[in-house]
């Protein structure tokens, strides 16, 4: 990698600007979003900014369990965030639907409709769990574009999710 | 002033190699400041060039036609004309200048704006549509005060050229001048918040109320020049603000011992309160409703200018 590659590797890492998206969710993990940009977790710390218009982020948010409605929204937003981005579920119910599994009015999880790159699981998640997700999400983004490529999806162990992986934890709760 | 005089000062200093590292350590001092204030850490020191570096690197949506062709230059107007602006303003004593570089200065402080403006209508955004047209009416409102004041300032001493109004007669000092320029460069403190889109003036770009107005569907290197043309506006609009409060510092503190580096440091160390000042009002207050910002400008601001201009021509009938 040369220079300027290297440069913007880094920059995109120190740099990450936010759109949040609710999908449905019942506001918990909203609140959580917003607390970790306040005074006791400051994201700004790692360069986070939350952005007004969804041209302007680096990593799309979402929270809720993707219900029916917001589908078509989502896969707008997801079009409208310029590349290289990354998406950042937050809490269990994009990861899982969680408590609203089997609902007719939900049809998610996240993944189903667009790739999801960091799990961040819990009911809500922690502050101090989301700070950490978006910063995995930053280095995830700058590492593809920069042509290194590991992006399966990441979870940030919380409480809720022991299993270690939304993913697994989605398909263990189907089946049951 | 010859052509290579002019080029360097807009290239070197005071203009782009200059500006750009000032635009974005003030940009810096103003998230810095905030964020103190607000009880946090706040973001790293070389937070705005990282942003910058980045947007650079992003994709930016397919556009097509003349919409498409002026989306990409309006930033680029707006990033010349504030380079521009920087770069007449006089930080070296005895650096050129021409008679009216004043009014050009004012008119490539104004360019910026008219992009925004510009911008947010032909980006079709109905958000850009709302912030342009709330940029319009903030413009309107208060440039009438900031110019009532520059001109109070200029007619007091019967010049347009900012070389001449960097200095001021030292012996006799003239004390109904120092207290002019006092009010004046007051009368224009206030206008620097609606002309940097900072709170409580911060309406045309009310982040999470209409997404962010003009620059919604801004994205990439496009949105790296507003930022660039933002923070190049704080270097000429707090600069211009310094330049007319120092011969009163200079007064009031060593009247005899200003050599050139002490100006020039002068120059800086004002610039750098005055952006320090702006951003703790900005940290301290919360967006005011349009109406209230035109009522604050047309009702209770231009008292002052009013009360500026009147003294000026007084003076000026008097002399």
């Amino acid at each position: 990698m040369n220079l300027w590659n290297r440069l913007m590797c880094y920059c995109r890492r120190r740099s990450p600007w936010l759109f949040h998206m609710n999908s449905g969710s019942c506001n918990g993990c909203d609140i959580e979003l917003v607390a970790s940009l306040s005074p006791r977790y400051d994201a700004e710390q790692l360069g986070v900014r939350l952005e007004g218009s969804p041209r302007h982020a680096d990593i799309l948010c979402i929270t809720g369990p993707v219900t029916h409605n917001s589908v078509q929204a989502i896969q707008t937003v997801y079009g409208q965030v310029c590349g290289p981005k990354a998406v950042v579920a937050i809490g269990s119910c994009p990861a899982t639907t969680n408590v609203f599994i089997d609902s007719r009015t939900i049809d998610g999880p996240l993944n189903r409709h667009i790739p999801v790159d960091v799990f961040v699981p819990g009911c809500p998640p922690r502050p101090d769990a989301i700070v950490l997700g978006i910063a995995k999400a930053a280095e995830i983004l700058a590492n593809r574009a920069a042509k290194k490529l590991p992006v399966e999806p990441v979870c940030i162990p919380g409480t809720e999710c022991a299993a270690g992986c939304a993913a697994k934890a989605a398909a263990s709760e189907v089946q049951l | 002033m010859n052509l290579t005089a002019a080029l360097a000062r807009l290239l070197i200093f005071p203009g782009l190699l200059f500006a750009v590292p000032a635009a974005w350590f003030f940009l810096w001092v103003e998230r810095k400041a905030v964020a103190l204030m607000q009880g946090r850490i706040g973001p790293p020191f070389m937070q705005p060039f990282y942003d910058f570096i980045k947007l650079l690197g992003k994709s930016t949506p397919p556009r097509s036609g003349v919409a498409g062709l002026l989306m990409k230059v309006w930033p680029l107007i707006a990033v010349s004309a504030a380079a521009g602006a920087v770069g007449l303003l006089p930080v070296l004593p005895s650096s050129g200048g021409f008679q009216g570089d004043l009014i050009l200065l004012l008119a490539l402080l104004e360019l910026p704006s008219m992009c925004i403006i510009a911008a947010g209508f032909s980006s079709r955004s109905i958000f850009g549509e709302i912030g342009s047209a709330r940029e319009a009416v903030l413009s309107v409102a208060y440039n009438v005060v900031f110019l009532l004041a520059i001109i109070s300032i200029a007619a007091s001493q019967h010049t347009f050229r900012l070389e001449a109004l960097a200095q001021m007669p030292v012996s006799p000092v003239h004390w109904l001048g120092v207290l002019m320029r006092c009010l004046g460069v007051l009368a224009i403190l206030v206008c620097l918040p609606a002309k940097l889109h900072i709170n409580p003036f911060s309406l045309p770009n009310a982040e999470q109320e209409i997404y962010s107005g003009p620059m919604t569907e801004y994205a990439g290197p496009e949105l790296a020049m507003w930022e660039l043309s933002h923070g190049l506006e704080w270097v000429a609009a707090t600069g211009l603000a310094a330049t007319l409060v120092a011969p009163v510092v200079a007064i009031l503190v060593a009247p005899h011992l200003i050599v050139w580096w002490l100006a020039a440091l002068l120059f800086v160390a004002l610039s750098f309160g005055v952006v320090l000042l702006l951003s703790v009002v900005a940290a301290a207050t919360a967006r005011l409703a349009i109406d209230t910002t035109v009522r604050f400008y047309w009702q209770c601001t231009l008292i002052f200018a009013v009360l500026a201009i009147s003294s000026a021509l007084f003076m000026r009938l008097r002399s």
